[in-house]
């Protein structure tokens, strides 16, 4: 019988790829590389400079005519994207050629705006990896939560308490570790709340984030005013972390002075991404949060109780954040300052988002945030051709460029934002 | 194993959903439980599983009574369930999936990967269930993600394996392959409860049936005394004839052309690809096939619901390369769709809203904008009279009907209008017999008055019933066009991409 049968031929399972996306990077790259290269001064030079501290060797002062640098850059970047193009074609990932592209236009654009001036390269990553540290702290509290199906929209007010807390008991009990420690407490007490509202009482969670936040605000703001800022002495004046440098590995050009100089708290979230990124992946407890995160009532049906998996992952999330809050007050500034962390929290949540929900990804757009921070602010100290209100809009800029634009299409945790309940 | 349900009782609010049922599955049996949609078969399942608390009765294994306050606590005892909708997460390995719950882990909890993926084998081997434990699941067709809730089931040794409308997403051919791997089962001493609304496979499979109707378990039978007429009758509580009075057809000019039609989804992958097809004015040609083959997205792409879509639509004498739903609706097109609950009804609104959805802004029911509520309601109070609506009165909101009077209110508003065509999208699933009865003599009667009609079902008996031609599509091609009177075998092969010789 099946010698008489025909198969209906398999359907081609995909549609035609559109070009559109290599052809705006190739447009973006041309458009942008022309543009430095015109503004890059052809007389000048640029130097950048790659040296921080002591080192196995010495890598030499780079100094290029402006012009030059800024054409070659701008054709790698190029090049780069037209690499994509036939990897789009054939849908394979462009992620390589993008952020050499990136990178290059980066490279093109400081050939201009540091013409006739020296650029501290390892300085500015060093900076970078700094002003990344609350963002990654606060990407890995919304990885955790989201991967478990909780919204956590309360980042900002998880890092604050944690910035808040740590100041506080730093001061009174002068001892930072003390102080390192009810960071974490204070996020994960906010965390219970979100996560009680959330798991319990089925509330929106945007709306329980939003709330929150404004709690955290208004309640850090009147404690601040009432107590710290009467007696900074005694309730705003935590020790700070001391800088550890790792023997031999601190020693390494570039790498060393960026990562390895750093305090206890950079070398808490090295550890934090590397735990999270198994945790979830490589683990029983990952596995779970996951399939809670995805299909609920999967979970439910197999006896994993949903909500309570939920809600400490959402704890455990918000304590990650309270540690990242920390660093603020015990790791950088010194002190509390009202409202100081600044809308990082959200920007975190866009790092979660751009990282497409993996601890990785998102660690990769922190670094990236950090950066676009970090190059504001020694652009301006170097001083640039550019008007410091242009370069201020630069991290904002960054973070809508990078979700709206280069995400591409992301695919949430399936069940991320939505309440369990049980049937009856 | 043996189990036990006894004086079984659930509500609901005011529905009592499970009233004093007691059931007994021996083991080695496949006990079925036939039951119409909403009769408590569903409730009484999971009860048994630990979804759900009964508000008296008591569950016995083997003698002893057992109480269970969630799902760990069923699986436990070596019950097993196989859910109507697959409860996998979808981005997981298939190994992930069956392992979840109960994983094999390392020191600090570390997943064992491959040990996990070498039980999977090891089950299906055992039991003849075919798959590759590493493949994520939602790269599989449907009929393996059962096997993998099979096996789910499976390796947590289930002793007793309840499945839960299995059949419905399947093809005539997995079904058989289903029915056939159930039996295996049973072979080796498992006990199945299958859980049904059609009565061929019952009488197929099952050793013993149980009867639920509203709630109560109204006959025991054995299959081969009792008849399929029988059988139909103890479901429904009266006697009904399981074919329409279809008449005959005489179909006229063509009236609803699609020509080469493509779509795409978000997703960028081919749903429909290059279908084309006529409907003539008085027949009625069904799209048959399996769940999930592209039948939904062909007839959203008709209607101007879809985003992405290539090809020609011929309503009449006009041409439609861009189809807009505004557009459709003036040529004269009738849409029943799919989900009801979502799509046809806005269940906030009164009945009387709701019957003038789509008509709202035409002179009849409004001037100047401003709507005229006294006509409306008259209009309303003849519709649903005249549908047979059961409802209380024109102003209560479509959400308190029950499927059926739901059906029948989208029916009503989209028969109100002078249509050419109507296309209707599983007009009869989830309702109760007498409202299945009830569409389909309308949808007749639409045929008869010269109305070009589309349907789309995946229940087969359905599609004999009612098409004059039937058209089947696989992998959101036309796997071919037969007329009405192809045996069902060929039919259950087309649904399965093979073209018939």
């Amino acid at each position: 019988m099946s010698a008489a049968m025909t198969a209906v031929p398999e359907a081609p399972a995909i549609a035609p790829v559109s070009p559109r996306r290599p052809l705006a990077m190739v447009a973006i790259a041309v458009f942008l590389g022309g543009l430095f290269t015109w503004l890059a001064p052809a007389g000048q030079v640029t130097t950048f400079i790659f040296n921080l501290g002591q080192q196995f060797f010495e890598i030499p002062d780079w100094s290029v005519n402006s012009r030059t640098a800024a054409a070659a850059f701008a054709l790698i970047a190029v090049l780069a994207a037209l690499a994509a193009w036939p990897l789009h074609m054939r849908r394979r990932s462009v992620l390589w050629p993008s952020a050499i592209m990136g990178a290059a236009l980066i490279m093109s654009f400081l050939s201009w705006v540091a013409s006739d001036e020296s650029l501290p390269v390892t300085g500015l990553l060093q900076g970078s990896l700094l002003l990344a540290v609350p963002l990654v702290f606060g990407a890995m509290a919304g990885v955790l939560c989201e991967r478990s199906g909780v919204i956590n929209i309360n980042i900002e007010g998880q890092l604050l308490a944690g910035a808040f807390m740590g100041a506080v008991i730093g001061s009174l009990t002068v001892n930072v570790y003390l102080g390192l420690l009810a960071a974490p407490l204070a996020g994960a007490l906010i965390g219970v709340l979100l996560a009680t509202f959330a798991t319990r009482y089925f509330v929106d969670q945007v709306v329980v984030g939003v709330v929150l936040n404004v709690l955290v605000i208004g309640l850090t703001g009147f404690l601040y005013s009432r107590f710290l800022s009467e007696d900074p002495d005694r309730w705003n004046n935590p020790p700070r972390l001391p800088n550890i440098t790792i023997p031999v590995l601190s020693e390494i050009p570039v790498v060393g002075p960026v990562m390895f100089e750093q305090n206890l708290i950079v070398y808490l979230m090295y550890v934090t991404v590397i735990l999270v990124q198994l945790g979830l992946f490589s683990t029983r407890w990952g596995l779970r949060v996951r399939a809670v995160g995805e299909h609920p009532d999967a979970a439910a049906s197999v006896g994993i109780r949903v909500n309570s998996v939920r809600f400490r992952t959402v704890v455990l999330g918000a304590a990650v954040a309270g540690l990242g809050g920390a660093f603020f007050t015990l790791g950088s500034v010194g002190a509390f300052g009202r409202e100081m962390t600044a809308g990082n929290g959200f920007i975190a949540l866009a790092a979660v988002i751009f990282g497409r929900w993996t601890p990785l990804g998102s660690l990769g757009a922190a670094l990236l945030f950090g950066f676009a921070y970090n190059l504001q602010n020694v652009l301006s100290i170097i001083g640039s051709p550019i008007p410091s209100q242009f370069l201020l809009m630069a991290p904002y800029l960054v973070t809508l460029i990078a979700v709206v634009g280069l995400v591409g299409k992301v695919r949430a945790p399936a069940a991320d934002g939505i309440p369990f309940r049980k049937s009856a | 194993m043996q189990l036990q349900l006894r004086g079984m009782t659930k509500s609901f609010g005011d529905l009592v959903a499970n009233d004093d049922i007691s059931v007994t599955i021996e083991a080695g049996q496949i006990h079925a439980l036939l039951g119409e949609n909403g009769a408590g078969k569903s409730t009484l399942m999971n009860i048994l599983y630990g979804l759900l608390r009964p508000d008296s009765g008591e569950i016995l294994v083997d003698g002893s009574p057992v109480a269970f306050g969630s799902p760990a606590d069923a699986i436990k005892v070596g019950i097993g369930m196989v859910h109507q909708h697959f409860m996998l997460v979808p981005v997981f390995t298939v190994a992930q999936n069956v392992e979840l719950g109960d994983e094999r882990v390392g020191p600090l909890g570390f997943l064992r990967t491959s040990e996990a993926e070498e039980a999977v084998r090891e089950v299906s081997q055992r039991f003849g269930l075919e798959v590759d434990p590493a493949a994520i699941v939602e790269d599989l067709p449907v009929g393996i993600q059962q096997r993998v809730e099979i096996i789910k089931a499976l390796t947590r040794d289930a002793s007793c394996l309840i499945l839960d409308e299995p059949t419905a997403v399947l093809t005539p051919q997995e079904t058989d392959e289903l029915l056939a791997i159930i039996r295996g089962l049973r072979d080796s001493g498992k006990s199945i409860v299958l859980i049904t609304h059609k009565l061929r496979e019952v009488r197929e499979a099952a050793d013993v049936i149980t009867v639920i109707r509203r709630g109560r378990v109204v006959a025991t039978a054995i299959p081969p005394s009792t008849s399929e007429t029988e059988l139909a009758a103890l479901m429904v509580g009266r006697e009904v004839s399981l074919t329409v009075d279809r008449g005959t057809s005489s179909p006229e000019a063509q009236t609803l052309q699609v020509r080469g039609l493509t779509v795409y989804d978000a997703a960028d992958r081919v749903v429909v690809d290059d279908v084309s097809f006529d409907v003539r004015a008085g027949e009625i040609l069904c799209i048959a096939g399996v769940q999930g083959n592209g039948q939904t997205e062909l007839v959203e792409a008709i209607m101007g619901l879809q985003d992405r879509v290539v090809g020609e639509i011929h309503v009449g004498g006009t041409v439609t390369s861009h189809p807009e739903t505004r557009r459709m609706l003036a040529l004269g097109v009738g849409y029943v769709p799919e989900d009801r609950e979502e799509d046809g009804l806005v269940s906030t609104f009164s009945l009387a809203q709701n019957l003038v959805l789509d008509t709202i802004s035409t002179s009849r029911w409004s001037r100047y904008g401003i709507v005229d509520y006294a006509r409306i309601d008259a209009g309303a109070r003849e519709l649903l009279a005249q549908f047979d609506v059961r409802a209380r009165d024109a102003y209560v909101t479509a959400g308190t009907l029950s499927g059926g009077n739901k059906q029948k209110v989208v029916l009503a508003r989209e028969l109100s209008r002078d249509l050419t065509v109507l296309i209707a999208a599983q007009p009869t699933r989830g309702l109760d017999v007498g409202s299945i009865e009830f569409v389909h003599r309308r949808l007749i009667e639409v045929r008869d008055s010269g109305v070009a009609v589309l349907i789309v079902s995946t229940e087969l008996d359905e599609v004999c019933a009612l098409a004059d031609r039937i058209l089947v599509m696989y992998q959101g091609r036309v796997a071919g066009i037969v007329g009405r009177d192809s045996p069902r075998d060929d039919l259950g092969m087309l649904m399965a991409g093979v073209v018939p010789a």
